[in-house]
């Protein structure tokens, strides 16, 4: 006997199965090429490193005090492993400048598009877009060659006699500050555009005729107001400067390691997968960290404003 | 006066936004003309000459990465684009479901994992495939490619799908029609600009892929971007700047072009 409400649930459940059955390939794919390699990796961070590169199934936490840590290999005392040290600290460091940087550019940049008239500033925006979505490579390649000892720069100053000998800037700290600011600066002016297209620019204008200054105005009025879009241009310039390792390898040419290619190193001649393996989860664990408290930020603004 | 003070005119604003945008593009433009030098300076011009293309097109490596490229970017756009069309269709326009937001986050994986991370894992995973199978082809590098693209591909065909009413189809589905038949009456007519910006975005994101790429590749399986990266450690000539021409050429038709399609009307 059919009972008549179980006709609607025979039906939702034909739904549901026709979902999950459209949702499979998507997912197979994920799981199979980004998510379950992920656990593996994790897996991997525990267990001894193989004479040859790959591993040995025994478990082992070594991988996990070698991130910050290391044995004296005389004496068995701990110690901080200041070689790992120094270059996490220049990751954050560099893509602390860089995020700062692409705010002191990227604010005026924003501010000037958000106050051209309506009609020009898809434009404007086309303009910081058009890079944004062309090859990350060939971005750093054209810095490289403009500031190398024989590149365009050094050649112009001498040509002009400001300097006599090439002013070495590839391969230092500052050569991949530049780079990364270059090709991430349009991921802050995007969202800080989005918020400043949003601003009431006669509140600006109210805020002058009161006699407030130019700084007061900035700080009072239009900084509280932008403040969504600022959070989320700093993470969206800090999480990539932070796991970057393609502007690094080409700007600091294998002297200033980050992160990433401390990573890398561990499975070409370090021949540690499991270190490498825990410094990825490592650099994951930082991102997510940065992610959490973007959401979180951006979640608190969005109800007064809203 | 206060008077005087006008909000498009911060003279300081200005002068930093257009020093920005000066910066933007001033590298890139150098880098195209230096691929046109008749010297082999990518610094010092010395007359134009399309040597650096010829020599280009005739180095047996850069053609093999070519159509390398190309072969891993049309396959990995069409898996992870199909994939992408299903997934949208089971995501949009309908209640919230238990899982949703589980599969709304896997969706979007590949844009919150750094790349390196990714690499990695991946080197990992299939490192111990390719010893158990003995099998080194470009699959691996297709699948991975399609994997990272889902995000790209599913995020326009969503945005199109959003928009799009469900009536007609229901209709349709009133009248009998079978659930395909829907699908290819009514719901494709409607949705393929949003399946063709996907896809191209897609394709564009799979050709400029380099870390995922480098960590994955067999020995001799170089693309494009990998043999780039690869001819660092030598001398500089335009020949890259060449490739680099052609290749931001193609980024930048698809930007474009993924520009106008999705702002064909609904």
């Amino acid at each position: 006997m059919a009972d008549v409400s179980e006709v609607p649930s025979a039906r939702e459940r034909a739904i549901v199965r026709n979902r999950w059955l459209l949702l499979t390939p998507a997912l197979a794919i994920l799981i199979f090429a980004a998510s379950g390699p992920l656990l593996i990796t994790l897996t991997y961070s525990f267990l001894t490193p193989g004479d040859y590169g790959g591993v040995e199934w025994k478990f082992s936490t070594d991988a996990w005090f070698n991130v910050i840590l290391q044995r004296d290999i005389f004496d068995d005392t701990l110690m901080f492993a200041d070689a790992h040290l120094s270059i996490l600290w220049r990751s954050v460091k560099l893509s602390l400048m860089t995020t700062i940087g692409a705010i002191i550019l990227g604010f005026p940049t924003a501010y000037f598009i958000a106050t051209r008239p309506k009609a020009h500033r898809d434009f404007w925006m086309l303009l910081i877009i058009i890079p944004f979505w062309t090859n990350l490579l060939i971005r750093t390649f054209a810095v490289m060659e403009l500031i190398r000892n024989e590149g365009t720069l050094n050649t112009l100053l001498m040509a002009v006699g400001i300097i006599d000998d090439p002013i070495q800037i590839l391969y230092t700290e500052t050569a991949i500050m530049i780079g990364m600011l270059y090709v991430y600066l349009p991921l802050m002016v995007l969202p800080l555009y989005a918020s400043m297209e949003r601003l009431d620019f006669s509140l600006v204008e109210a805020g002058y005729d009161l006699y407030a200054t130019r700084f007061a105005v900035l700080r009072r009025i239009i900084l509280p107001l932008v403040k969504p879009g600022l959070i989320a241009g700093s993470i969206l310039v800090f999480v990539p400067s932070l796991g970057a390792y393609v502007t690094p390898r080409v700007m600091g040419g294998g002297k200033q390691l980050m992160l990433g290619n401390l990573i890398e190193l561990q499975f070409g001649q370090g021949r540690n997968w499991p270190l490498g393996a825990a410094l990825s989860i490592t650099l994951l664990a930082i991102v997510m960290v940065a992610l959490i408290f973007y959401v979180r930020a951006a979640g608190k603004e969005e109800v007064p404003h809203g | 006066m206060a008077k005087a003070f006008d909000v498009r005119k911060q003279w300081g604003f200005t002068t930093i936004a257009i020093i920005c945008f000066v910066t933007l593009y001033l590298p890139v433009i150098l880098l195209v003309i230096y691929s046109f030098n008749a010297g082999s300076s990518v610094a010092i011009w010395e007359g134009v000459s399309l040597r650096w293309y010829r020599s280009a097109w005739e180095n047996t490596q850069v053609q093999e990465a070519t159509i390398r490229s190309l072969v891993i970017a049309l396959w990995a756009s069409g898996i992870s684009t199909s994939a992408a069309v299903l997934a949208a269709l089971a995501t949009t326009r309908v209640r919230p479901f238990k899982g949703y937001s589980a599969v709304f986050a896997a969706i979007n994986q590949p844009l919150m994992v750094p790349e390196i991370v990714t690499a990695v894992a991946l080197l990992i995973f299939f490192a111990g495939i390719k010893v158990q199978t003995g099998y080194t082809g470009l699959a691996y590098i297709i699948i991975a490619h399609a994997a990272f693209c889902i995000p790209f591909a599913y995020l326009p065909i969503r945005a199109r799908l959003t928009g799009m009413d469900l009536s007609l189809e229901q209709a349709a589905a009133d009248l009998y029609a079978t659930p395909f038949q829907v699908f290819r009456r009514i719901t494709l007519p409607q949705l393929w600009p949003g399946i063709l910006a996907g896809a191209m975005l897609a394709f564009v994101i799979s050709l400029d892929d380099v870390v995922i790429t480098e960590f994955v590749k067999s020995a001799g399986q170089d693309t494009l971007p990998t043999y780039m990266l690869g001819q660092l450690r030598r001398n500089i000539t335009p020949e890259v700047n060449a490739i680099s021409t052609v290749l931001l050429g193609i980024s930048v038709t698809m930007v474009i072009a993924f520009f106008f399609v999705s702002r064909i009307k609904k």
